[in-house]
């Protein structure tokens, strides 16, 4: 159980990172909206699981896309930050006794799914544009950046989740 | 001691992220500095590796497009040979005894980015193939970039897309120079700075690299001039200029080496060291 959970975790991982490079970095909607599905490893990543290895694997993930997509460490730097404050985002949408309670991301009610994913995205891209942007006279083109981007970012998770979440 | 030790375990959490961030910021930090090392960039094997694969596929689909690219550009180049008189052909030149200043190395854009601020390619030569950093790219339209990392066969490219590029650019007919940026707007118009307001010019003037920095060779197409307004201060003229280049679509582009960069930086250091 423990090895299969570790197998499905890598494969995300792996298939993430692809599908955020190859695809969804060339996306372009408007010119400026990219899709960052790839977070949905840190969303998804089990709520019981280590925190510490979750930080780790979350760096590793960001700067694997920085590699692809040559940004230095915007990404590595959002993901590790999101990783580190996952646990308190679960409290404040899944209640304080998520780890007791079985919490699973697919079963769980529609509006504490859409708190808990919102706060995921936005906190990661609002990081995420203004390191890349890195300037305070670009701040409207970081909010604007942020608020499309991560519509598209939320939908899209939503719709994986729904696509790929096991019937029970 | 136990109480440090104790301490670190409390906060492994914290102090990892810590550390794991404060190398991002780094990370981050290093890129937006042109001169350089850059750890973390696309020119590797591995992600070179696997864009080369994204792009033997999508090449098919660009087929078309490049293909008139291609022809648009031998036509120009036939056009400057025939009529540029017969003096070139009836004399014949001993290779040996001329300098050859540019060397020009063909490659494939293998990764393009056109919707952040600080754009990048990836192209698939690298210091194998004689690449170097601080080398000028171009397509068979105009100006693409400048060299910033190479590895083994790979090599990254920041665009002129990219708010930390400037080129160095003048007037076709006036020769009057400036600096070329851009303000991260929108991808089809980069602006040039720093022209006097004295200049007479019109919309739709041609704007060239200028030989004044060893990056390009004089005379590279880079666009024409869109619009214009004065700068805050009144004494320079900020000039918008449409590129002739797609960027949302670059093939094939040539990496220009200057044989001449290397004496020429010698010299130019050797003048400050004395200043």
């Amino acid at each position: 159980m423990w090895n299969n959970e570790v197998m499905v975790n890598a494969v995300r991982f792996v298939v993430l990172l692809l599908v955020q490079v190859i695809l969804l970095n060339n996306i372009n909607l408007f010119g400026y909206v990219n899709p960052y599905l790839y977070i949905l490893f840190i969303i998804v990543f089990p709520f019981t699981g280590n925190k510490t290895l979750l930080i780790g694997l979350a760096f590793l993930l960001g700067l694997s896309v920085d590699i692809f997509s040559d940004s230095g460490g915007i990404h590595a730097a959002a993901c590790s930050f999101l990783a580190y404050v996952r646990p308190a985002f679960l409290k404040v949408s899944f209640g304080v006794s998520y780890e007791y309670n079985m919490v699973k991301i697919s079963t769980a009610a529609f509006g504490e799914r859409l708190t808990y994913i919102s706060l995921m995205v936005f906190t990661h891209h609002i990081i995420l544009f203004s390191l890349e942007i890195f300037n305070f006279n670009h701040i409207l083109l970081i909010l604007k950046s942020t608020l499309f981007s991560g519509i598209f970012s939320v939908v899209l998770i939503f719709c994986t989740i729904l696509l790929f979440s096991r019937r029970s | 001691m136990q109480q440090i030790i104790f301490f670190f375990i409390r906060n492994k959490n914290f102090l990892l992220f810590l550390l794991l961030f404060t190398i991002s910021i780094f990370l981050t930090v290093n890129s937006h500095s042109f001169h350089s090392n850059k750890v973390a960039t696309s020119a590797n094997f591995f992600s070179g590796g696997i864009y080369s694969i994204k792009q033997n596929v999508r090449d098919y689909f660009n087929l078309r497009t490049q293909n008139d690219l291609l022809v648009e550009e031998n036509n120009r180049l036939r056009e400057l040979l025939s009529n540029s008189g017969s003096p070139v052909q009836k004399e014949i030149i001993d290779s040996t005894n001329v300098l050859w200043n540019y060397d020009f190395v063909s490659a494939r854009v293998i990764n393009n980015s056109y919707s952040k601020t600080k754009n990048n390619l990836t192209i698939d030569k690298g210091s194998n193939d004689g690449l170097a950093i601080d080398m000028g790219v171009i397509s068979s339209k105009g100006v693409v970039g400048i060299v910033n990392s190479v590895s083994a066969n790979y090599a990254t490219v920041q665009s002129v897309l990219n708010t930390n590029s400037q080129i160095n650019a003048k007037l076709k007919n006036t020769n009057d120079f400036g600096t070329l940026k851009w303000q991260a707007d929108n991808p089809f118009t980069a602006t040039l700075i720093d022209i006097p307001r004295q200049v007479q010019f019109q919309l739709g003037d041609t704007i060239v690299t200028d030989g004044k920095s060893t990056i390009f060779p004089e005379g590279i197409l880079i666009g024409s001039i869109a619009d214009y307004k004065l700068a805050r201060n009144q004494d320079y003229y900020e000039l918008s200029i449409e590129l002739f280049n797609n960027m949302t679509n670059i093939g094939h582009v040539y990496v220009i080496e200057n044989k001449a960069a290397a004496e020429i930086k010698e010299l130019e250091n050797a003048l400050e060291d004395v200043e």
